[in-house]
C-alpha cells in the first residue's frame, strides 16, 4: 500500500457522530431515537438512527447511534465517534477506542469509576435521576439535558419538546424536569 | 323417474362452464362426478349469484372440480387452496368461499393450513373428498390410507395409523363438521347445504370411491363394489350413538357430527376493528 | 414544530407508509426478524382505511393469502426474511404464472438456512432472480434509505399493477432498522398506476389474452367476470394445456411484458461520474458505503464514480454498459460472496477490471474497505 489515497483525504462535511451506549434496561435507544427526532425534525438536520440488535442487545454493553449532517449522509453507521456518553464501565471498556482523538466523552461517574482519559465530561446521571427526579429510569432524559447543553448540536427547547412527545402521559413534569436538570448540570461544567 | 333425472342433470348443466371441453379428467365410475352434482344441486337450491360464489382448489384428483364450474375458480398449489381462500374470502367477506380438496391435499401437505383454517373458523366451506389415496400420482399412500392397507409406497400394507379428518377439524375448532359418502347423495347434497348456509368454518368429508388404484391394489373390485361397501359400513349418527366401540369396528359415521355457533373470523375482525377504532 | 408529514422512521416504517400511500389493503404474513415491523406497522394502519392484516400459520400461506385477495381486486403485499422467502417461493412461482400483481418484501439477512436473523446480508440477490423453479421473468427492486424505502415501495406496487406481475423489494437489515426523517409526499405527488381492468362483455372476456404489450386486462372475482384461475401452463381462456403452440407463447409473455420494457422499469443513481476511471457498483445499503469512499477519494484527486442500481432485476445491462463505458476499472461491493459481480462481469468488455468486495460475515462494508480496495488497484 501506498498510504498515498489515505494521507490525501480531505473531510469537508459537517458530519457529527454520536453513541449513547450504557446497558440494556437504561434507555438508550429510547434516548437516540428522542435525540433523532429533536435533530431532524425540530432543527431540520438529516440523521441517521441505528441501534444494536439480537442477543448483542440484551443485557450487557447496548449501543445507540446517531449520526448527524446538514447534507446528504452516505454512509450510515457511526465511522469515528464525534461523541461517546457512556453510560456504564463496560460501555466506556467497549467504546472508548471508538471515540476521535477530540471527542467529547461524558460518562455517568456514579457507575463509571474508571475512565482511560481526563479530558471527559462526568455527571452523576443515575444518582441525580434518583435524587432530583426520584426515578432512576430517568437518567437517559438527564443525559440528552447533558448532551444538549455540551455540543449545542440541539437545543434546550427541541430536545424537551422531542422528550415530551414521546414521555408516556403523567410523567411530562418529571421528564421536562429531568432534562433541565442535565442541561444545567453540564452548563456549570462547560464553565 | 326419467323426468326427475333430467331435471336433475339440468339444473348441474346450468353451473358448467360453456366454453369447457369434456370429458372430465376422472376415471369412469369416479366419485368426484356424484360430489360436483351434489354441490351444485345444493348451490341451485340455495339460489346463489354464480358471481358471488369462488371455488378454490389445491393439486390432485379432486381439485381438478372447479375448472369445469361456471364460478370463479382458482386452481391453486398443492395443499395451499384453504389460504388462498382465506385471502379471497377475507378480501370480499361477503363472497361464498368453497374449497374442494382430497385427502393427499388437505391432510398431508396441507394439514398445517387445514387446522388453522379451522381455528380461525373463517366462513369457508371445505368439502373434502376422501378416497384414501393419491389417486393423481398414481396410487400412493395418504394420511387417511387405514393400517395395513396396500398402496404404491405401502407395497407390504400401511405402517402408519391414519387422520379422521371430521375429528381433526373438531378439535381445530371448525364449527360446522359432517360426513356422506358418495352412496348417499340426497344426504350429502343436504350436508352441503347446511354448511354453505353456516356461517365459520365447515367441513364435509365425502367418503369417495378411488376404484383405479385403492379398489384395485386392495381387491375392493369396481365402482358398484365399493360404492355399495359405503352402504353397508355407514352408521346415520344418532344409530352409532347406540353402539359400541365393538360394533363400530369397520364402520364409519355419516351425518353432521357438530356445530357450533362461535364468531365468524371476518365477523370478529370488523368487531375489535370497529369496536377499538369507532370512538 | 416541525412540519406535519416530516417523519423520523425505520425502513421497514416506511415500507408500510409507501404501501399505504400506494394503495395496500390488504396484508398477509408471518413474523420474521429483521422484517416483523413491516407486519407490525400494517396491522395497525390497515385497519384505519379499511384494510385487512391477517397473520397466517407459516410464509407458504401468507403468499398464497395475498395472491388470493389480489385475485379478490385488492393491492396486496407480504415481508418476509431469508428463510419465510425460501418457503414464499412456491406460490411467488404461482403469482409469476397467473400473473397475479403482488409485493414481496425480503429484508434481507445472512443464510443459508436460519443463518444470521440480526445481521445484515445481500445474499439473496440471485434468489429474488431465481427463486420459484421453471422459466419467468422478475422485477426487483432495492432501496438504500429510508426515503428510498417508501418510494421504492411504490414504485414496486406501480410496476407489479402494471405489468401484471410479483415484485420483490430487497430491503436489508441496515436500511430496514436504521431511523432517518422522510417526508410524506401529498396524495398525488407521486404517480399511482392501477392494473388495466377488463371492459369487454363478460362473455368476450379473455383473462389471458395476447394482447400488443402482452399485459392481459384483468378482472377481480365478483365484478361479473367469471374466469378460471390455475398453476398450470394455461392457454388465453386460463385452461390448462399440453400443447406446444400454446405454452411458448405463454411463457414468451412471461418474459417479453417485462423485458420489453425495461426503460420503464430500470433505475440507476449515478454519481460523480464525470470524468471517472473508477466506478464502485453497488445496490442497497452498500451504495452508501460506496458513496461515501467516493465522495472522500474525490477529495483526495481520483477520478472514482460511484453507480447504484435501485432496480436489481431486470439487469440494467444496456444502460449500465453505457454508464460505465468510459472506466478502466470497475469495483463492485455486495454483502454476499459474489452474486452480481457476474452480471456486472458478463455485461462489461473484457478489457475493463472488474473487482469485488465481499463481505458476508454480517457486518456492513465500510467506506474504508472500499478506499482499501481502490487504493490496491489504483
Amino acid at each position: 500500500m501506498t498510504g498515498k489515497l489515505f494521507d490525501n483525504i480531505k473531510t469537508s462535511s459537517d458530519r457529527f457522530e454520536l453513541r449513547l451506549s450504557g446497558s440494556g434496561g437504561q434507555g438508550m435507544i429510547f434516548a437516540s431515537v428522542v435525540l433523532g427526532e429533536a435533530i431532524g425534525l425540530a432543527e431540520g438536520k438529516n440523521v441517521v438512527q441505528s441501534q444494536s440488535y439480537g442477543p448483542e442487545a440484551r443485557g450487557g454493553a447496548s449501543k445507540a447511534d446517531v449520526v448527524v449532517s446538514s447534507q446528504e449522509i452516505f454512509y450510515p453507521k457511526a465511522m469515528k465517534l464525534d461523541l461517546l456518553l457512556a453510560m456504564t464501565q463496560e460501555a466506556m471498556d467497549k467504546y472508548y477506542a471508538d471515540l476521535k482523538e477530540d471527542g467529547i466523552l461524558i460518562v455517568d461517574t456514579s457507575l463509571v469509576t474508571s475512565v482511560p482519559t481526563d479530558k471527559y465530561y462526568g455527571l452523576e446521571f443515575t444518582r441525580l435521576a434518583r435524587h432530583e427526579i426520584g426515578q432512576i429510569m430517568v437518567a437517559n432524559v438527564i443525559a440528552l439535558g447533558a448532551i444538549a447543553a455540551l455540543t449545542g448540536i440541539v437545543s434546550l427547547e427541541s430536545i424537551t419538546n422531542a422528550v415530551l412527545s414521546r414521555a408516556p402521559r403523567g410523567t411530562e413534569d418529571k421528564n421536562k424536569k429531568a432534562v433541565e436538570v442535565g442541561y444545567n448540570e453540564a452548563m456549570k461544567l462547560k464553565k | 323417474m326419467a323426468t326427475a333425472e333430467k331435471q336433475k342433470s339440468d339444473v348441474v348443466l346450468k353451473y358448467l362452464r360453456p366454453k369447457k371441453k369434456f370429458p372430465s379428467v376422472w376415471c369412469p365410475g369416479c366419485g368426484n362426478g356424484i360430489v360436483m352434482g351434489a354441490f351444485l344441486r345444493a348451490i341451485d337450491k340455495l339460489g346463489y349469484d354464480k358471481d358471488n360464489v369462488a371455488v378454490v382448489s389445491g393439486i390432485g384428483c379432486s381439485s381438478r372440480l372447479p375448472i369445469y364450474l361456471d364460478f370463479h375458480t382458482l386452481h391453486t398449489t398443492h395443499g395451499r387452496a384453504l389460504p388462498f381462500a382465506t385471502g379471497v374470502k377475507f378480501a370480499r367477506p361477503g363472497m361464498k368461499v368453497i374449497v374442494i380438496t382430497g385427502d393427499g391435499d388437505a391432510l398431508a401437505i396441507g394439514g398445517n393450513h387445514f387446522i388453522h383454517a379451522c381455528r380461525r373458523n373463517i366462513d369457508i366451506t371445505a368439502i373434502l373428498i376422501n378416497n384414501y389415496i393419491y389417486g393423481m400420482t398414481g396410487g400412493q399412500g395418504s394420511p387417511t390410507t387405514p393400517s395395513a392397507a396396500i398402496s404404491t409406497t405401502t407395497p407390504y400394507g400401511n405402517a402408519e395409523k391414519h387422520f379422521d379428518p371430521c375429528d381433526l377439524a373438531i378439535g381445530a375448532g371448525a364449527s360446522f363438521v359432517a360426513r356422506a359418502t358418495v352412496y348417499h347423495t340426497p344426504q350429502m347434497e343436504r350436508l352441503i347445504g347446511e354448511a354453505l348456509e353456516h356461517r365459520g368454518f365447515s367441513l364435509v368429508e365425502v367418503i369417495s370411491n378411488c376404484h383405479t388404484y385403492f379398489g384395485r391394489l386392495n381387491r375392493q373390485g369396481d365402482p358398484v363394489a365399493m360404492i355399495k361397501a359405503f352402504k353397508d359400513n355407514a352408521v346415520a349418527k344418532a344409530r352409532a350413538e347406540k353402539m359400541t366401540a365393538e360394533e363400530l369396528k369397520g364402520k364409519f359415521v355419516i351425518g353432521g357430527l357438530y356445530r357450533s355457533d362461535k364468531t365468524e373470523f371476518c365477523d370478529e375482525y370488523q368487531k375489535v376493528v370497529d369496536a377499538h377504532l369507532v370512538k | 414544530m416541525a412540519e406535519k408529514q416530516k417523519r423520523l422512521l425505520q425502513g421497514n416504517g416506511a415500507c408500510v407508509q409507501g404501501a399505504l400511500y400506494a394503495g395496500m389493503r390488504f396484508f398477509a404474513g408471518y413474523p420474521i426478524t429483521p422484517s416483523t415491523e413491516v407486519a407490525e406497522g400494517s396491522a395497525r394502519e390497515l385497519p384505519r382505511i379499511g384494510g385487512r392484516f391477517i397473520q397466517m400459520e407459516d410464509e407458504l400461506a401468507s403468499m398464497a393469502a395475498v395472491i388470493g385477495a389480489s385475485v379478490a381486486g385488492m393491492k396486496s403485499m407480504t415481508a418476509t426474511s431469508g428463510p419465510g422467502y425460501s418457503l414464499m417461493q412456491e406460490n411467488i412461482g404461482y403469482a409469476y404464472i397467473t400473473e397475479t400483481p403482488c409485493v414481496v418484501v425480503n429484508v434481507q439477512r445472512g443464510g443459508p438456512s436460519t443463518g444470521l436473523p440480526t445481521k445484515v446480508s445481500q445474499s439473496d440477490t440471485m434468489q429474488a432472480r431465481y427463486g420459484p423453479h421453471g422459466d419467468y421473468t422478475a422485477i426487483a427492486v432495492a432501496p438504500s434509505t429510508v426515503a428510498d424505502t417508501f418510494s421504492e415501495t411504490v414504485r414496486a406496487f406501480n410496476l407489479s399493477e402494471r405489468f401484471r406481475t410479483p415484485v420483490t423489494v430487497l430491503l436489508d437489515e441496515v436500511i430496514a432498522h436504521s431511523r432517518e426523517i422522510i417526508t410524506i409526499p401529498e396524495k398525488g405527488e407521486i404517480e399511482l398506476i392501477e392494473r388495466v381492468k377488463a371492459t369487454v362483455p363478460p362473455e368476450k372476456f379473455v383473462p389471458f389474452e395476447m394482447t400488443p404489450n402482452k399485459v392481459s386486462p384483468m378482472a377481480a372475482y365478483g365484478e361479473g367476470y367469471r374466469f378460471h384461475v390455475t398453476g398450470l401452463t394455461h392457454d388465453p381462456m386460463g385452461f390448462s394445456t399440453n400443447e406446444a403452440k400454446e405454452i411458448g407463447p405463454k411463457l414468451n409473455k412471461l418474459r417479453d411484458k417485462i423485458m420489453n420494457y425495461t426503460a420503464e422499469i430500470e433505475k440507476l443513481r449515478i454519481e460523480m461520474m464525470d470524468e471517472a476511471e473508477i466506478a464502485f457498483v453497488s445496490y442497497g445499503s452498500v451504495s452508501r458505503a460506496s458513496l461515501q469512499a467516493a465522495s472522500l477519494a474525490r477529495s483526495a484527486g481520483i477520478k472514482v464514480g460511484c453507480v447504484q442500481f435501485c432496480t436489481v432485476w431486470p439487469f440494467p445491462d444496456d444502460t449500465l454498459k453505457e454508464v460505465l463505458s468510459g472506466c478502466r476499472k470497475v469495483i463492485v461491493g455486495e454483502l454476499n460472496m459474489g452474486q452480481i459481480v457476474h452480471e456486472i462481469r458478463r455485461i462489461l468488455p473484457d478489457d475493463v477490471e472488474v473487482h469485488s468486495v465481499l463481505r458476508y460475515d454480517g457486518e456492513i462494508i465500510t467506506p474504508m474497505q472500499l478506499l482499501e480496495k481502490l487504493e490496491e488497484v489504483l
